[in-house]
């Protein structure tokens, strides 16, 4: 099998699982307790916490460990509007974000709030210039993505941030694609929150973390317990913990060398793609995009009958058409780029790991230029176009 | 997620292609929601259909109904093909998933489209089949988030 989903979940490391295991059945106790064995506990809560504030160049204090970066997200966002309702109710994002961030938004819509969706260019990314335009006396948080999950642009988070401080507006950032993957600096970069993952940097599923930063006032999400600074209450997921602040590290420190061989595979899987299949477009800008994410569209098929036959080569990967999407819609990031919507059906996202060797992607190419091939054969659109060539 | 007739015929599809000079051809669906179906038909002059051919854009549910409405069309004479329904065609798969149903409709709608293309090359009219539409769209809402 080659798995080529990794923006989708990764596979845990062993030494995440190894770090893991002894809180299940050793050190069991509850962090709130008093005895011994529930200070282990918390002693290795508050190391997994040094340790994620250690990637992002955050304090300890500002980690709030949360169920994923879904729950982060909700929290971030809803939690903001509450706490800055007096000072106004616009909220601006990008067309681009994650469901978790849109439909947070557009709930928070139901509920008395203005929000503008920033256009992105061709490449998936939001022009400076319309975000300062889109500011208002009653602008009260800026939450855009550090870099996509589908088509890979990377956000210039950093100048949002720059501009979001000049205004005295929140900036929450959702990282869960990029946190471990590119270097971010909330101090630097003027973040006051950030959403991050566990599972998507070879950690455990089911644990994420919101940074917010010491003096922003947001409210408790969960209420029930004096955990998290009384700010996310339920008994912490210590293995859980224990297993993301093991992930974070080693992303942190792997992060150079890892994400430069990504890089190089990537690059060399687009180029492959690109001589090996016709008609295919490159998704998501050529350089700004994380260094895993190889998206394309290859016109006249669909993305879902393309992952069917990749499957049953061995290969996971993954696509933004309709069908895999649970609606007659393709991606809304495909369709904010500005693809129509026959060619966003036809498209496939394969995110690489560390593990991918240049054999790898020659079989996998070698794969897509096959099935695309043999679809095409099937495909009225491409029978119409070649008459129309003749 | 398929049952096995489905992945059976969606991986190794009857009767891919065109027909030259067909007697009909239908074509349904629009690539806007990812399912396009084009279906050929060769009749002979006492009504049979002969041969069966279709071309479809679109997901393994698409590709697996457009293959079993061929077969089960071929041999048949017009009025037996106008009894090849969506439900005839999914039980002959063992069933869809409930997302996927609209395929099965796209299947029966493109075969009442080349067969009105028949009709209308031949200039006959074929009792119970009504002008098709161009397009199947479901009403499949989603629910509602509180």
């Amino acid at each position: 099998m080659i798995y080529l989903d990794n923006a989708a979940t990764t596979k845990c490391a062993p030494e995440v699982v190894e770090a893991m295991l002894p809180w299940f059945s050793e050190y069991y106790g509850n962090p709130s307790s008093v005895y011994e064995l529930a200070g282990k506990s918390k002693e290795a809560v508050d190391e997994a916490r040094r340790q994620i504030a250690g990637v992002i160049g955050a304090k300890e204090n500002e980690i709030y460990f949360t169920a994923g970066g879904t729950e982060a997200d909700n929290w971030a966002i809803k939690a903001a509007y509450e706490a800055c309702k007096e000072k106004g109710n616009h909220i601006i994002t990008s067309k681009v974000e994650h469901h978790a961030v849109l439909h947070t938004c557009q709930w928070l819509e139901k509920q008395g709030a203005r929000v503008t969706y920033l256009d992105v260019d061709e490449n998936g990314i939001i022009r400076l210039e319309d975000l300062e335009r889109a500011i208002t006396p009653e602008t009260i948080l800026i939450t855009i993505m550090a870099a996509n999950n589908e088509i890979g642009s990377v956000m210039p988070y950093k100048e949002i941030g720059m501009i979001a401080r000049e205004h005295g507006i929140l900036f929450h950032t959702d990282a869960v694609q990029a946190f471990g993957q590119l270097p971010i600096d909330v101090e630097e970069c003027g973040i006051d929150m950030l959403s991050a993952s566990a599972h998507k940097i070879n950690g455990p599923k089911g644990c994420g973390c919101l940074y917010i930063r010491r003096g922003v006032k947001i409210r408790s999400f969960i209420h029930g317990g004096a955990q998290e600074r009384k700010r996310r209450a339920g008994t912490e997921n210590v293995p859980g913990i224990v297993g993301f602040g093991k992930a974070a590290q080693r992303a942190a420190a792997t992060m150079e060398e890892r994400t430069a061989k990504e890089r190089r595979m990537r690059d060399y899987m687009i180029s492959r793609i690109r001589e090996k299949v016709p008609y295919c477009r490159l998704n998501g800008h050529p350089t700004l995009r994380l260094p895993n994410n190889v998206n394309f569209s290859f016109q006249f098929i669909e993305g879902e009958s393309l992952l069917i036959m990749l499957d049953m080569e061995g290969i996971c990967a993954s696509s933004g058409s309709a069908c895999t999407s649970g609606s007659l819609d393709p991606s809304h990031v495909l369709l904010a780029i500005g693809l129509p919507h026959e060619i966003a059906h036809g498209s496939l996202r394969l995110t690489l790991n560390e593990e991918i060797t240049e054999q790898d992607v020659d079989f996998v190419v070698e794969k897509i230029a096959q099935i695309v091939e043999k679809l095409r054969n099937m495909s009225p659109l491409y029978e119409d176009f070649i008459k129309k060539q003749k | 997620m398929y049952s096995e007739k489905v992945m059976d015929h969606f991986q190794n599809p009857r009767n891919v292609g065109e027909i030259e000079n067909a007697s009909g051809v239908g074509t349904v669906g629009n690539a806007k929601c990812g399912d396009i179906m084009r279906i050929y038909l060769d009749v002979d002059d006492d009504g049979v259909i002969r041969d069966c051919k279709f071309k479809t854009f679109g997901c393994g549910a698409a590709v697996a109904t457009s293959s079993m409405a061929t077969e089960l069309v071929k041999g048949k004479t017009i009025q037996e093909a106008l009894q090849v329904t969506n439900k005839a065609v999914m039980e002959a798969l063992d069933g869809l998933p409930p997302v996927k149903v609209h395929c099965s409709l796209l299947a029966e709608e493109a075969i009442h489209a080349a067969l009105w293309d028949y009709a209308e090359k031949k200039g006959i009219q074929i009792e119970g089949l009504e002008k098709p539409k161009a397009d199947i769209h479901e009403g499949e809402e989603d629910e509602e988030e509180y």
